[in-house]
């Protein structure tokens, strides 16, 4: 095998190997997705969080505009502070609402901030005031059946 | 009855002690590869041509074992997946398995018996045909010239390999889930990509092959160094390498798994 044989071929596996990775990062991970311009940060309080991750997505209108960085507990109010990573592109009012969604009926849980109609701008580092905690399963169905027998003795 | 408990300790003993010095000779080899290491990444020609050969010549098996292993991940995982309705998250499926575990582990065990293997009886057969010795006698040194190429060699192609395995798989996998089976193509990418992150999935894989990758080519530039100089001693170096590569393979991906992916 002379060298430059030898060079061609190892020079072709290097180039393969990089664009599997390539490929990894790109098309199977989020890297292309993943990096957000100038991201600024938001809280928001809620009463319950149910089951919302670290690094779950904030979408605004169903598009993704934001991740959530941090969860932990409040010991003074006793709720949930949601520290969001909002994409740098995106300004949202002062009076917008977010709220815990869960995408269909297994999916994961994402906060969804519904846009309101002040003219303030909400700053880096504020706190959004109008929340809605998430829905929990068992707690509806707990209510459901409840209410179905409260009217059934109330028939009787 | 004495004499054969005490005939029992002294063999404990003497397996205890020959384990330990070979243990402690095998960190000075180690050293020893790494202090001399400078004339492989001089001259880098050297280390090209063991590139080729550990690398280049794996690559036909690693490709085909990837497109089979995610191609099997696609069939079997879709016949799990539909009881739930949910055959859309086999994206999800294949290529978490395939980078965080299937593709260095699988990739590190084919490459250490592919050519792990190949390097302690080359590195043997030439101590047994005291190659090495003549290279001491001409003032050469065999750990420079003949070990570290192999074990940088090796060190290289590793990560590579292991990308091509992870990518083939999903390659595999969405073949088998998309073209045959049916699963909507769009879904199967786009919640790959929601699922996958590059730091947390890519990178912590890639960790994985590089270290599998260190663990392989030292085992079997030792093996093959510390190999007795017999046809019988190279044989069983042989053996030894890809056991011992199998099982340090998948004693450090437990260690490495419970660091990387703890709780999450």
């Amino acid at each position: 095998m002379n060298r430059t044989a030898l060079d061609l071929w190892v020079g072709i596996f290097v180039a393969i190997g990089f664009a599997a990775l390539a490929f990894l990062a790109m098309k199977v991970g989020n890297l292309s997705g993943a990096n957000m311009v100038d991201a600024y940060v938001l809280r928001a309080n809620f009463e319950n969080v149910g089951g919302l991750k670290v690094r779950g997505p904030v979408k605004s209108a169903g598009v993704v505009v934001g991740r959530v960085a941090e969860i932990h507990f409040d010991p003074q109010s006793y709720e949930a502070v949601v520290t969001m990573n909002i994409d740098g592109r995106y300004h949202f009012p002062k009076d917008t609402f977010a709220a815990i969604f869960t995408s269909g009926l297994l999916g994961e849980q994402y906060v969804g901030l519904n846009v309101g109609g002040d003219e303030k701008m909400l700053n880096p580092g504020d706190k959004i005031k109008k929340t809605q905690s998430a829905v929990v399963l068992e707690q509806m169905i707990g209510q459901f059946l409840f209410s179905k027998a409260a009217d059934g003795q109330e028939k009787k | 009855m004495q004499d054969k408990s005490f005939c029992l300790l002294r063999s404990l003993g003497r397996w205890v002690n020959n384990a330990l010095v070979r243990m402690g000779f095998a960190t000075r080899f180690a050293l020893a590869v790494l202090w001399l290491s400078g004339t492989a990444l001089r001259r880098f020609q050297l280390t090209v041509r063991e590139i080729y050969f550990t690398g280049v010549l794996s690559l036909i098996i690693i490709l085909v074992s990837g497109l089979f292993v995610g191609m099997v991940l696609g069939l079997q995982g879709y016949d799990t997946l539909q009881r739930f309705g949910s055959s859309e998250a086999l994206g999800v499926l294949v290529s978490l398995s395939l980078v965080r575990e299937l593709g260095p582990v699988v990739a590190g065990l084919l490459f250490a018996s592919r050519a792990g293997s190949a390097v302690t009886a080359e590195i043997g057969l030439m101590k047994a045909t005291e190659q090495l010795t003549a290279m001491e006698m001409m003032a050469v040194n065999p750990i420079a010239r003949v070990v570290a190429p192999r074990f940088w060699g090796g060190v290289i192609s590793m990560p590579f390999l292991a990308a091509l395995f992870s990518a083939m798989g999903v390659f595999g996998g969405w073949l088998v889930g998309v073209i045959l089976i049916g699963v909507d193509d769009g879904a199967f990418w786009s919640q790959m990509q929601a699922a996958v992150d590059f730091k947390e999935d890519v990178v912590n894989g890639v960790i994985k092959s590089f270290v599998f990758g260190v663990l392989v080519s030292l085992i079997a530039v030792f093996e093959g160094y510390d190999s007795e100089p017999t046809a019988e001693g190279v044989s069983n170096a042989t053996t030894r390498t890809v056991v011992t590569s199998a099982l340090a393979i998948l004693f450090s991906d437990f260690i490495l798994t419970a660091l990387m992916f703890r709780g999450g």
